[in-house]
């Protein structure tokens, strides 16, 4: 009784924060518009607001990968497959039909004869506020779309996959990413896929800015909208762990044969956790499809997977927040703050800082995760979330309440 | 202890965040101090506020340089940069409405690959550039291009020829032919020069540049009455005999090969061990110095287009080699030889046009460069450059044929060929 | 006909460079059960140091020296990389590799500056000769009769040497061999070692054959080679260089159907549509021996 209080309070504190977090987002995005002379890094033209963006579609797919391998200990390498699905749903359904000839220009048009938001359209109108909701809807049904695909080719491949075993697995599904991957290039599907081209056009972050009559932006949302898809996405996988499917993914984690003992349906919880996991990884590469304002198979290779999978160890394989914020800090690393490793500097006397030229960063890069895999092992955060490190700070008061607390909290 | 880690780890997250606002402002001066000639008017300490106002009136103007220097580009991305800093070097300063400016170049590597384009292209973009040039890699720059759009950069396509780096998209210009021109060329060229009948294509499987030259090319010689047998192989292939026989066995008269640096150099050094006579048909990534070198000292016939040929330019090509003899970095860069590459030509090129549309538009400002690009004509040592008023593609009708010498290591001119249609859609 | 015999040919010779890989992963595999992803990695490694080496001095000193420095590569990734977790889970084990992977190949992109780098003409290896009309390089000859007699060497040290019988103990049974005395860290050293020695010994015959090294060209070969020795029966040495002449000849088989059927792409997928058949049907592999979980 005192538990559910206290868990109805903790996710009532949790709403909150989300919520705040979204509106600083809002905000900082629109500093800008209503600050003159801001520092440049809040600027809309900053690198801030392509980590923010970037990390935010990554952490959902972290998080998707983490189900999977923290949660329910299937290691699976599948990741950059299931997000091409997505990624390739998401921008076949929702070309605008004016730019289809020009995208699909070796094919002569695409076999797609329809995009959703203009479906939409043709009920709200294409214009003003009408407009703006076909374009909600019709990203929201194409987002759900590219989940339910990459979902249903994960239930398709888990049937005999998942009974392999741990490495088995691993590499069945890599092998498994790589023909997704070359028959998306398949120049003879190319009026659907756009065989090697990359299919652009569609509606991605920016879409969402709202603009006045006269073309300027006045409402900046493009940060927001990948921000609030992830965010909804995560906490619905958050509610997942923490009902009865998720305690039933940690026992198979801890111990297959165990679980089945308790009454477990082995087959059905692993496809499940397949499943759902791909969903989001559907939706996540239907995400980064709009952040990278294109989708072409050549980008999602099992590189992607390893950063994918380097981003949760690094974070904790077993924790939410752990593998959010890693992605943020790996983002950003990789893409902004360690670029300055590959110009090289030269002093004013002349010397030139040795070492510093191109591909400089991705090196120190690999030197730091390296440091990350040996020597902190659990990662971040291990399996911790952020609230357990509150909560500990008060029970170091109660010691002894503390030692039976954490068993529950983290068994 | 762990959580105090974890604690501790989480921190560092936040300050690094905050800090690393300071460190990205305080980074643009420090490379900008060495370049500039005489700093000693508001010398920038650090703090934000106090580098914004010298952004423009430090008479300084940034172009930024959007190409690859690490991943499956790097190789022709690094000599297109060549080109670029050559000029650079060569020209340092432009003249803006009476005040001399100086030129600092600004390098993003886009990594060749698309999911590491955007954040490139904002790196360029949050230090204020004022146009960009690049990139090699139709790819990268699609999906940079956006940013560059949402910015209200103007971006100058350097030797990105896929049609659709420009279509759909207003700040994308370009100063090199296109796929289906190239093509068409090729076309032409082996009907015209070997009565081609038969022709056996190869590319890499999802690269839209290979597709989209086969794609055209294959149009255009089965109009003409031609056979095209197609072949694509997967990405990190080495083993290329048995597509090389196939061409061999199948009868083809010749082959077409646009493939990129790496597996051109493959391809022909293995068809040169399989005693393969039919002559190969290569697109502009294959005038390349290391291609060069693979069909040195063999049987091989090679016939690359391509948008410059040295000795067009008798200066160009001395000050370039000059450049690069000179200069142990750019020896490198260069593949280790002084054989000019017709994208070092292009880069040069594109560097003077950017400096034409700052000088037309009067002015640094993005948008104004923009505007005055449209209007820029500009004699290169590739050719006469201008841009058609819908896409921003240039107005080229010419392609350089050249074919590789094996005996003496060094690109011959075969032709200068025009294509049989208009050069763009 | 010529053209059966050529597609044949190159098929072998495929297939016995992935078979001097695969050696390397199998019996990683059989004793640390890890898939060590950094090994096509140490091949590519090892290639890259045949171009600078034979740049500087003559083929005789700069080949065995490849070998030897390949040697020492994976000896220090063991000891670095793999040892620190033995006793971690083995999921994190395998992160380290692909970690390992990563940084070999972002080291290479920075030492080669991205350029694809061509390797040295070695002589006699570089050769052409004549096969019933078909022309090809020694190295495609040579490449399968070298791999039967390294084969052949390596069966007879693992099933008579002392060392041998060591691996052959801690591959059965890890801690038991561990009670019963053996030097386990060395025995583990020493499968690194020879598996090492082997890429090196491959990438001198397959850059020989393919000459162009970029940063990622040992990751595709990796890849393929491990499919051929969870193919064979992982653990079986014998079976990892069955199962990757026939990864090689039905790949070269598949390019060269006639293009019309346009499916010479899918000779990769096809390799990994072999690994999960194979996978499903016999998880064991061709010559594995049948493994028992113990709760």
């Amino acid at each position: 009784m005192l538990q559910q209080e206290k868990s109805k309070k903790g996710s009532f504190i949790a709403l909150i924060c989300i919520a705040a977090l979204l509106a600083l987002v809002v905000l900082v995005e629109n500093l800008g518009a209503l600050v003159p002379n801001l520092p440049s890094v809040l600027r809309p033209t900053s690198q801030l607001f392509i980590v923010l963006k970037k990390g935010a579609v990554y952490s959902l797919v972290a998080v998707s990968m983490n189900l999977l391998n923290g949660f329910t200990g299937l290691f699976s390498l599948g990741q950059a497959g299931f997000m091409l699905l997505g990624a390739y749903t998401y921008a076949i359904l929702t070309v605008p039909m004016a730019n289809k000839d020009q995208v699909y220009y070796l094919f002569g048009g695409s076999a797609v004869k329809f995009s959703l938001q203009e479906l939409f359209g043709g009920l709200f109108g294409n214009t003003g506020v009408g407009g703006a909701v076909s374009l909600v809807l019709g990203v929201l049904v194409a987002l759900i779309l590219a989940g339910l695909v990459a979902a249903f080719f994960a239930w398709l491949i888990g049937l005999p996959v998942l009974r392999l075993k741990s490495d088995y697995l691993a590499i069945a599904t890599l092998g498994f990413a790589e023909i997704l991957r070359a028959i998306f290039q398949w120049q003879k599907l190319g009026p659907v896929t756009n065989g090697a081209n990359m299919i652009k056009s569609f509606p991605t972050f920016s879409s969402f800015n709202v603009q006045n009559a006269d073309g300027e932006v006045v409402l900046r949302l493009s940060t927001f909208v990948p921000f609030l898809v992830a965010v909804v996405c995560i906490a619905v996988i958050v509610l997942l762990i923490t009902s009865s499917y998720g305690r039933a993914f940690k026992a198979i984690r801890e111990d297959e044969i165990a679980a089945e003992a308790m009454g477990i349906n082995l087959a059905k919880h692993k496809s499940l956790s397949f499943c759902i996991s791909s969903f989001f990884a559907g939706v996540g590469g239907a995400l980064f499809a709009m952040y990278a304002t294109n989708a072409q198979a050549k980008a999602f290779t099992s590189t992607m997977t390893y950063e994918i999978l380097l981003i949760v160890v690094i974070g904790g394989i077993g924790s939410i927040s752990g593998s959010c914020i890693a992605t943020f800090l790996y983002v950003a690393c990789s893409e902004w703050w360690l670029r300055f490793l590959d110009t090289p500097v030269i002093l004013d006397s002349g010397f030139q800082i040795p070492l510093l030229r191109d591909g400089f960063r991705m090196v120190v890069f690999s030197i730091i995760i390296m440091i990350v895999v040996l020597f902190f092992r659990k990662g971040i955060m291990g399996e911790k979330e952020l609230p357990d490190l509150f909560r500990k700070r008060k029970k170091k008061a109660a010691p002894a309440a503390a030692a039976g607390e954490e068993g529950s909290s983290n068994g | 202890m762990k959580r105090i880690l974890a604690l501790v780890l989480a921190l560092c997250m936040v300050f690094a965040l905050a800090a690393c606002g300071g460190t990205t402002e305080t980074q643009a001066p420090a490379t900008d101090a060495p370049s500039t000639d005489a700093p000693a008017t508001d010398a920038p300490e650090t703090g934000a506020p106090a580098t914004e106002a010298p952004a423009t009136g430090d008479n300084v103007v940034k172009i930024g340089v959007f190409e690859p220097s690490t991943g499956d580009s790097a190789s022709g991305g690094k000599k297109e940069m060549l080109g670029m800093q050559y000029a650079n070097a060569e020209t340092p300063t432009v003249e803006v409405g009476g005040v001399t400016y100086d030129v600092e170049l600004v390098f993003a590597d886009n990594g060749s690959t698309t999911d590491k384009a955007p954040s490139a292209a904002s790196q360029l973009v949050s230090e204020g550039v004022s146009l960009v040039l690049g990139s090699y890699g139709s790819g990268v720059s699609m999906a940079g291009g956006p940013i560059f759009g949402d910015a209200g950069l103007a971006a100058i396509g350097v030797t990105c020829t896929n049609p659709n780096v420009t279509a759909g998209n207003d700040y994308y210009f370009r100063i090199c032919f296109l796929d289906n021109f190239q093509a068409d060329v090729l076309a032409n060229f082996a009907m015209d020069k070997f009565d081609a009948q038969v022709a056996y294509c190869l590319g890499e499987n999802g690269n839209e540049y290979d597709q989209g030259l086969i794609a055209f090319f294959e149009q255009i010689f089965t109009a003409a009455g031609g056979t095209v047998i197609k072949d694509s192989f997967p990405t990190n292939n080495s083993d290329f005999t048995s597509y090389l026989n196939k061409a061999v066995n199948e009868g083809a008269d010749v082959i077409f090969t646009p493939v990129s640096i790496a597996y051109a150099t493959q391809i022909l050094t293995q068809a040169a061990s399989l005693g393969v006579e039919a002559p190969f048909l290569g697109s502009d990534t294959l005038d390349d110095n290391m291609v060069l070198e693979a069909v040195n000292g063999t049987d091989i016939q090679l016939y690359v287009s391509t948008f410059y040929q040295e000795g067009g330019n008798a200066e160009f090509d001395a000050g370039i080699k000059e450049y690069i003899n000179s200069n142990a970095d750019a020896l490198a860069n260069n593949g280790g030889n002084d054989i000019i590459s017709a994208v070092t030509a292009m880069g040069y090129d594109a560097y003077y046009v950017a400096l034409e549309a700052i000088k037309a538009a009067g002015s640094v400002e993005p948008s104004a460069i923009k505007e005055a690009l449209w209007n820029v004509t500009y004699t290169g040592v590739s050719g006469d450059i201008a841009f058609e008023p819908v896409n921003g593609d240039a107005i080229r009708d010419t392609a350089f044929i050249k074919t590789a010498d094996t005996a003496t290591g060094a690109w011959v001119l075969e032709t200068v060929q025009t294509g049989s249609s208009t050069t763009a859609e | 006909m010529e053209y059966a015999i050529s597609v044949l040919l190159s098929g072998i010779s495929v297939g016995g460079q992935y078979a001097l890989i695969a050696i390397g992963y199998t019996m990683v595999y059989g004793i640390l059960r890890l898939i060590n992803f950094a090994h096509g990695d140490v091949f590519m490694v090892a290639g890259l140091m045949g171009i600078y080496f034979t740049a500087s001095m003559p083929l005789y000193l700069s080949l065995p020296l490849v070998i030897i420095l390949t040697v020492v590569l994976g000896f220090v990734i063991e000891r670095v990389a793999y040892k620190p977790l033995r006793s971690a889970p083995r999921m994190s084990v395998m992160i380290s590799a692909i970690g390992v992977s990563y940084l070999l190949q972002n080291t290479a992109t920075y030492i080669t500056g991205g350029q694809p780098m061509t390797y040295p003409v070695i002589p006699f290896l570089s050769d052409t000769v004549n096969v019933a009309g078909t022309l090809t390089k020694w190295v495609v000859i040579l490449t399968p009769i070298l791999v039967i007699v390294l084969v052949l060497a390596l069966t007879q040290l693992i099933n008579r040497t002392k060392i041998g019988m060591a691996m052959r103990a801690v591959a059965k049974d890890f801690e038991t061999s561990q009670l019963m005395g053996i030097k386990i860290n060395s025995v583990i050293s020493m499968t690194f070692i020879i598996g090492s020695a082997l890429a090196a010994v491959g990438s001198i015959l397959y850059f020989t054959n393919y000459q162009s090294i970029v940063p990622t060209a040992g990751a595709m070969p990796g890849l393929k080679a491990f499919v051929a020795a969870v193919f064979g029966g992982i653990g079986s040495v014998p079976g990892a260089v069955i199962g990757a002449f026939i990864i090689g000849i039905c790949e070269t088989v598949i390019k060269g159907l006639p293009s019309a059927w346009d499916v010479s792409v899918f000779s990769d997928a096809f390799t990994f549509a072999l690994l999960i058949v194979i996978l499903v049907f016999k998880p064991t592999g061709l010559f594995g021996e049948k493994a028992t979980d113990k709760v």
